[in-house]
């Protein structure tokens, strides 16, 4: 008989093993979530990355090891993303209605997003690399990390505060809408979807398929304007 | 099932192949989105049966940002002493255009009078 420590070092190399352990981690946050009442700071991406981040770190486990189990998880982002047609078509009447309000929105919150996050970090001394990889931050991972290396940003650290952005605006979206008493589905979607990008937006489909359908409209409209404007900001303030 | 799921790879793939050939700033996934928009308008019997394969393929999108939320973990170092101003930074700007973009969303509309 195999002893449990030698079909551990197996199966722990397995892409098997870390494919079920992030589909688990993720079942779990997401009970809690549930058995929450579907409260905005119980973040599932936030428990299931912690708690694997733990399980890595407990058992010694290398990040590329991990991906090639998570990798199928991940690639399924990219039919995701296609797969955003699906409400916005079903929506398509209200987006017509709204695309006045919506390109104003987007102009207006994508300035903000920018200007605001440089602004204040270079108050608060930060400067460099460091200060140009904050400006694509509320931008879809591929497209921010293309912008972050073509202003003199570093693409690393840029995908890291593009996931932080992503589970802060997730967490901050509902309390923050309902203080400031907006009730309409639309407003609230394409908000989240401009300031943080798919991880607000998966939390506007917890929440209501319209808003979800917006919030993936103001996240790719997003995309495209940042990498038009960041450059030319970087170029005038920094 | 499969069929629909066949379409939406085959979108993407040739957003990607567009992105590529173009030199598209535009991620593959995104162009294949609105090749797959108009595959509705042009079809709308596609968009109908391909609905609920989409659906259910949104309901979890969480769940498709854990690996790269674990793989930034490791790199969270990368902010080095800038740390607690970089994050105040992070959390005030995503407030800050969350709250204009949804006032300025909601006031056009009520400036173009929108039904709602």
């Amino acid at each position: 008989m195999t002893s449990f420590p030698e079909i551990w070092t197996f199966l722990s190399q397995e892409p098997l093993m870390w494919l079920t352990a992030t589909l688990l981690a993720y079942a779990i946050g997401d009970s809690i979530f549930l058995k929450s009442g579907k409260r905005p700071y119980v973040n599932p991406v936030l428990i299931a990355v912690t708690l694997l981040a733990v399980l890595l770190w407990v058992t010694d486990v290398s990040y590329p090891t991990y991906f090639e189990g998570a990798k199928f998880v991940h690639f399924m982002l990219g039919p995701a993303t296609v797969a955003l047609a699906a409400p916005l078509y079903a929506n398509l009447g209200k987006v017509r209605q709204a695309a006045v309000p919506m390109i104003a929105a987007l102009i207006a919150g994508s300035t903000t997003a920018i200007l605001s996050v440089l602004g204040i970090a270079y108050a608060l001394g930060v400067r460099g690399e460091v200060l140009l990889s904050l400006a694509p931050k509320s931008v879809t991972a591929p497209v921010a990390l293309g912008i972050s290396e073509a202003i003199g940003g570093s693409p690393t650290l840029t995908a890291v505060l593009v996931i932080l952005t992503g589970v802060m605006g997730a967490v901050m979206a509902t309390p923050l809408l309902n203080l400031l008493g907006i009730k309409d589905w639309k407003a609230r979607g394409f908000a989240i979807g401009v300031a943080s990008h798919g991880i607000g937006t998966a939390r506007a489909f917890q929440v209501n398929e319209t808003a979800g359908a917006f919030a993936g409209i103001g996240m790719a409209l997003n995309a495209i304007l940042t990498a038009i404007i960041a450059p030319i900001i970087v170029l005038l303030f920094f | 099932m499969i069929y629909h799921l066949t379409v939406i790879l085959l979108c993407q793939l040739a957003g990607e192949f567009l992105t590529q050939s173009l030199d598209l700033i535009v991620p593959g996934p995104v162009v294949g989105m609105i090749i797959l928009l108009l595959l509705f308008f042009f079809v709308p019997k596609v968009a109908e049966a391909i609905q609920p394969t989409a659906l259910g393929l949104l309901s979890h999108l969480s769940l498709l940002f854990v690996p790269a939320g674990v793989g930034i973990v490791g790199h969270l170092d990368r902010m080095g002493s800038d740390g607690v101003p970089i994050l105040i930074a992070l959390a005030v700007s995503t407030a800050l255009a969350i709250t204009v973009a949804a006032l300025v969303f909601v006031g056009v509309c009520r400036l173009v009078g929108d039904p709602k």
